[in-house]
């Protein structure tokens, strides 16, 4: 038999119709399946629109330069602006990023980089390091009024920091700590082992190592970690609603109490007749949010971008 | 004399701007087995998911030309009822994370067959074509990735033949296997012509010796795009190939 | 080079002190709430607390059991309407949607997850509770479990879909190209291939949604209503538990610590140990789920 003997044959008998019935019954399932599936994005993102566009709305009429500027005035009507709140928050973010991030960041660093030195360390090394992960683990997912009644009982009562800034960013820094780690582990996971190996061969030692060659490599998404800590802290309510005491006044001391944003927003919701302001704030925080997530899309946008031409 | 399975009329196949096959025609002979075979990159795997449109995932994929089953144009059927038609046995050996018997009834189940003594029937025909019921049998609940590479690959073929396809494809099926998992493959793929019409692309020059009735030989060059240098009987391409590259390749002179 | 090695241990000395910061954290954290809430616990026992309706500081009754009721009930009906939304968006995510319209569902998931809890509560304060008060029951005041399980669904389901995204991701593709290879349709393949291979990452997204549930405060807070009674209905029919008031155990602690003292803040110190325990519980068995999906993965 050669190719020329060939010939086409006539179509296949189509499958029984059951057969096709049944693919036509498969198929009209799929549509309306995927139907449903749109349908539930969108109702996702329409929840999206409505949260935000309604405070937005809301909110827009109180919004205007005397409201971030002016202080609140306090007591039940909700006079006044977020002045102090906003740089109340920025203190705290401050603080809560000095304490933690070196922390953090050097917790990272041996949980990453000593990793095979602990292997060939001794037992108490190892179990430490694994004890650090299980840490790290939990606190992840311990929920932020459990870090505020911690924060209570030893900063605020114990310690007697009292209700003020400190014993807020002494919690705070507890609640932002496994981001800190986290990122920076994910970002020091990235740097390849070559580079490790280049340095270590010309006879650097692994501190040497570390700080002139893995950690600018990592740099970007160690950043990133910082920055998303720094959402967190703007969200974070329920951990200084305990330990920061509430005062709308501006702090002057780190053994003073204050609010931040969030705070205020609480507290106008539930002790006064602002709902406007309330939006107003509330407007505020979702700006934050919004250029926080701009910011960290960005970095990793050009993270990948380096990453490719790496390859 | 045998019928003509499989057509393509100067097809060709673009990944975005890059032509990665180039007016390709070709005439598969039913109930034979055709080898392609050409060295890596000549795009003998994408030729080979047109025929079940496996390309179809891949996004900015475009074709020109033809590409019939039995006639009928590929890319205007349904494409769920052609892959019905058309099976597939990939490279790496895919059983899903169920059992046996579960693996091999997937296909039968989607078609919407419930019954299960109709599933149990389908199930020991299709392990009994693949050559793997006496080694499975008593082991029907266990889960297909306990079985070994060998044992998994040819789970593939039964799971691909309980749905009564015309047509296997198997793309490289013995490429992670060892050479006795491969010489059972091989013995399999003779069988199964017996009913069925088997395009697999190999690597293995011998294997494409040893298992098929027809060869087609692919080539590429700096352009990266695949072209079909030589069709014919495998005999006569072994032994009396038209092209030069052909012969080139054959004897081993390109990788 | 003396002085660059001994450079190096110190510096050694100082990041492991670092590492070892967090279990010392959760040690502390937990010796501080434990030893806290022992007082209460001596004075009326396990029993005395967890199994007590009545939490009345000012006559001394201390039960949290009306709280844990809230909180378990809040949760669960959170799950209920978030659940299936967050699934069907992360499959549509995972397997549907063309890249244009990932490139807003995925922000917007996120954006989702970034509004602080004041906000959710404040918007369920003032656009939720006001429509859920014209249900025409006598006693309907709109704060309540409804009004709070719908602010809950919405703050865990940008958790569970993200999870649930990844997990489905994670299925290696020559599963979905063998399915399709079979004849079965795409919706086949996601429900009888993908989610059951995915099963156990989808299953840790849904317990760690139930932790961040279980946890929100401030947002309960704002629309629970925070009345310390047994979600009961309010009338014959016995859907209109669903418009009971409650309070989260979350919430008990965060209202009243500020002026507690004694036995009380004692006895808040307790409600925290036992949502501690409910945490580490789902928290372990999240871990334990997304190990075993990421040993399949691999």
């Amino acid at each position: 038999m050669t190719e020329q003997e060939l010939t086409p044959m006539k179509p296949a008998d189509l499958r029984a119709s059951s057969a096709s019935a049944n693919l036509r019954k498969r198929q009209t399932t799929q549509k309306l399946s995927f139907g449903l599936l749109w349908l539930a994005s969108l109702i996702v993102v329409l929840v999206l629109v409505v949260v935000v566009g309604y405070v937005f709305i809301t909110g827009f009429k109180s919004l205007s330069w005397d409201f971030l500027t002016t202080a609140p005035k306090g007591g039940l009507s909700g006079e006044g602006g977020i002045s102090t709140t906003i740089i109340t928050t920025i203190y705290l973010v401050a603080l809560i990023l000095v304490i933690a991030a070196p922390l953090g960041i050097g917790a990272a660093i041996f949980m990453i980089e000593y990793q095979e030195q602990t292997k060939a360390g001794g037992k108490f090394v190892q179990a430490l390091l694994q004890a650090a992960n299980f840490g790290v683990e939990t606190l992840a997912g311990i929920p932020s009024i459990i870090f505020g009644l911690f924060g209570y009982a030893l900063f605020v009562s114990t310690l007697q920091f009292g209700f003020s800034l400190l014993s807020a960013a002494l919690a705070g820094a507890c609640l932002v700590l496994p981001t800190i780690i986290r990122t920076t582990q994910e970002a020091l996971l990235t740097v390849p082992v070559s580079l490790r190996e280049g340095s270590l061969a010309l006879g650097a030692t692994r501190w040497q190592t570390i700080s002139k060659v893995v950690l600018p490599a990592a740099i970007p998404g160690i950043i990133t970690g910082i920055i998303l800590s720094v959402g967190r802290i703007i969200s974070e309510t329920a951990v200084f609603y305990v330990t920061l005491g509430g005062s709308y006044r501006l702090p002057n001391s780190l053994l003073s109490g204050g609010r931040t944003l969030s705070l205020h927003l609480f507290y106008l919701a539930m002790d006064t007749n602002a709902f406007e302001k309330a939006m107003g704030t509330g407007a505020v925080l979702i700006v934050s949010i919004i250029i926080i997530n701009l910011v960290i899309d960005l970095i990793s946008r050009k993270l990948s971008a380096g990453v490719r031409q790496q390859q | 004399m045998n019928a003509i399975k499989l057509e393509t009329n100067a097809y060709s196949l673009f990944y975005g701007k890059f032509r990665a096959l180039e007016d390709i025609s070709l005439k598969i002979p039913e109930k034979q087995v055709t080898a392609i075979i050409g060295p890596s990159g000549c795009g003998k795997s994408t030729f080979l998911r047109t025929f079940n449109r496996m390309n179809d995932l891949i996004p900015g994929v475009r074709t020109e030309g033809q590409a019939l089953l039995d006639g009928e144009d590929i890319f205007s059927m349904d494409v769920v009822a052609l892959r019905q038609r058309v099976g597939m046995v990939f490279q790496k050996p895919n059983p899903f994370p169920k059992s046996i018997f579960d693996n091999v009834a997937y296909g039968p189940r989607v078609n919407g067959i419930r019954d299960k003594k109709a599933l149990d029937e389908i199930v020991e025909t299709s392990l009994r074509g693949a050559a793997l019921w006496n080694e499975v049998k008593d082991n029907l609940g266990k889960s297909g990735l306990a079985l070994s590479g060998g044992q998994q690959q040819r789970l593939c073929i039964a799971r691909a033949l309980a749905v009564k396809p015309s047509v296997i494809l198997m793309d490289e099926p013995a490429a992670s296997l060892d050479p006795i998992a491969t010489q059972r493959i091989e013995e399999l793929i003779r069988q199964l012509v017996e009913e069925y019409t088997i395009v697999i692309v190999t690597h293995n020059m011998q294997q494409a010796g040893r298992v098929s009735d027809y060869t087609a030989f692919f080539f590429t060059d700096e352009s990266r795009t695949g072209k079909l240098v030589e069709f014919n009987l495998t005999r006569k391409i072994f032994t009396n190939p038209q092209d030069k590259r052909t012969e080139d390749y054959i004897t081993g002179r390109f990788g | 080079m003396q002085n660059k090695l001994q450079v190096d241990k110190a510096v050694r000395t100082v990041l492991l002190i670092s590492a070892s910061l967090s279990i010392v954290i959760v040690v502390s954290i937990f010796i501080f709430i434990f030893r806290s809430s022992l007082p209460a616990f001596k004075e009326f026992g396990v029993q005395g607390l967890l199994g007590e309706l009545t939490w009345r500081p000012a006559n001394g009754s201390f039960g949290i059991l009306a709280m844990i009721v809230g909180s378990v009930m809040v949760t669960l009906m959170a799950l209920v309407i978030g659940v299936p939304l967050a699934i069907a968006t992360a499959i549509f995510l995972a397997e549907i949607a063309p890249r244009g319209v990932q490139a807003v569902v995925r922000p917007a998931v996120q954006l989702l997850a970034g509004i602080p809890s004041v906000v959710y509560g404040l918007f369920g304060m003032v656009v939720l509770v006001p429509l859920i008060r014209r249900i025409p029951v006598a006693g309907n005041s709109g704060y309540g479990l409804l009004s709070a399980a719908i602010v809950l669904a919405v703050m865990i389901l940008p958790t569970i879909t993200s999870i649930s995204e990844d997990a489905i991701r994670a299925v290696p593709r020559a599963y979905t190209e063998a399915s399709l290879a079979l004849g079965a349709t795409h919706l086949q393949t996601i429900f009888q291939v993908l989610l059951p291979a995915g099963k156990s990452g989808i299953v840790a997204a849904l317990i760690l949604g139930i932790g961040r549930a279980l946890g929100e405060t401030m947002a309960m807070i704002m629309v629970i209503g925070n009345s310390v009674i047994l979600p009961a209905p309010l009338n014959d029919n016995p859907l209109t538990v669903f418009l009971s008031q409650a309070r989260t155990l979350t919430g008990n602690i965060a209202v009243e610590i500020n002026y507690a003292s004694g036995l009380h803040a004692s006895a808040l110190f307790a409600t925290g140990v036992v949502l501690f325990m409910l945490i580490m519980i789902v928290n372990v068995s999240a871990h334990a789920f997304l190990n075993r999906s990421n040993a399949l993965a691999n």
